[in-house]
């Protein structure tokens, strides 16, 4: 059963950006939850922090759900079995005609591979999803430091 | 800005206005830090994306060093109680 189809409207209010905090904490903290359940002893730290790593943008992207595009692509890109390398590196023709000149457009194109999804975007698209990837990215940062802070707490 | 030029010439089948592109443009100078850019400053579009592109690297970059430090701290800590704890200080 994948977990992570349940849709979890976290926004009781009809706030259209994705940044919902307690979903994206039932998430995460599950998935850590279940990271420390099955490392078995002597896996190593690169892998375990892969699959933190990995849950990271999982809540970012559950907690966002099917709502924005961004979060759409990083979806697609987790499930996918073999993750494609390299395949959103050039926009593609039909975004290309809303860019904007020169130093616009190195930057366009730059912001287009750092945000998931972003190569199929038109340029307002584009804009407007940054923003709010960006708003959820501080949201799932915020989390982990709260994690990191209640477990350091633990450990002291 | 310069852009504008270019982008009244252009076609493109979403009649996107330059005014939207401004409005966009603003809402995502509000998201990123003060210390990078001040809010109600005019900035250039190319200095607006610029600065999104690096903070955008350096919240990934956030992101990685806080997943090596949870998975530093989850061998070592005794998670059920842990996870009580951290539940109980996010919901402070």
């Amino acid at each position: 059963m994948d977990s992570k189809r349940r849709p979890i409207h976290g926004g009781i209010s009809r706030n259209p950006n994705s940044t919902s905090k307690p979903a994206m904490a039932f998430h995460f903290l599950r998935a850590l939850s279940h990271i420390r359940l099955t490392t078995r002893r002597g896996s190593s730290l690169a892998r375990r922090t892969l699959r933190i790593r990995r849950a990271a943008y999982a809540s970012m992207a559950c907690s966002a759900g099917t709502r924005r595009a961004w979060s759409r692509a990083l979806l697609r890109k987790l499930r996918s079995p073999a993750p494609r390398r390299g395949a959103s590196v050039l926009p593609r023709r039909a975004a290309r005609t809303t860019s904007s000149p020169d130093t616009d457009l190195r930057q366009a194109l730059a912001l287009r591979r750092l945000v998931p999804g972003g190569a199929a975007m038109e340029h307002c698209e584009l804009l407007e999803e940054t923003a709010d990837y960006i708003r959820c990215l501080n949201a799932q940062v915020w989390l982990m430091q709260a994690v990191v802070h209640g477990l350091g707490d633990l450990s002291n | 800005m310069s852009s504008r030029r270019s982008r009244s010439r252009q076609s493109s089948s979403s009649r996107i206005t330059d005014e939207q592109i401004i409005d966009l443009m603003s809402k995502l100078q509000a998201v990123l830090p003060e210390a990078r850019l001040a809010r109600n400053d005019r900035v250039s579009a190319a200095r607006v994306l610029q600065e999104t592109c690096s903070h955008i690297r350096s919240l990934h970059r956030e992101v990685d060093d806080l997943g090596e430090r949870l998975s530093e701290l989850l061998a070592t800590t005794d998670i059920s109680s842990a996870q009580a704890a951290v539940i109980r200080s996010l919901l402070m």
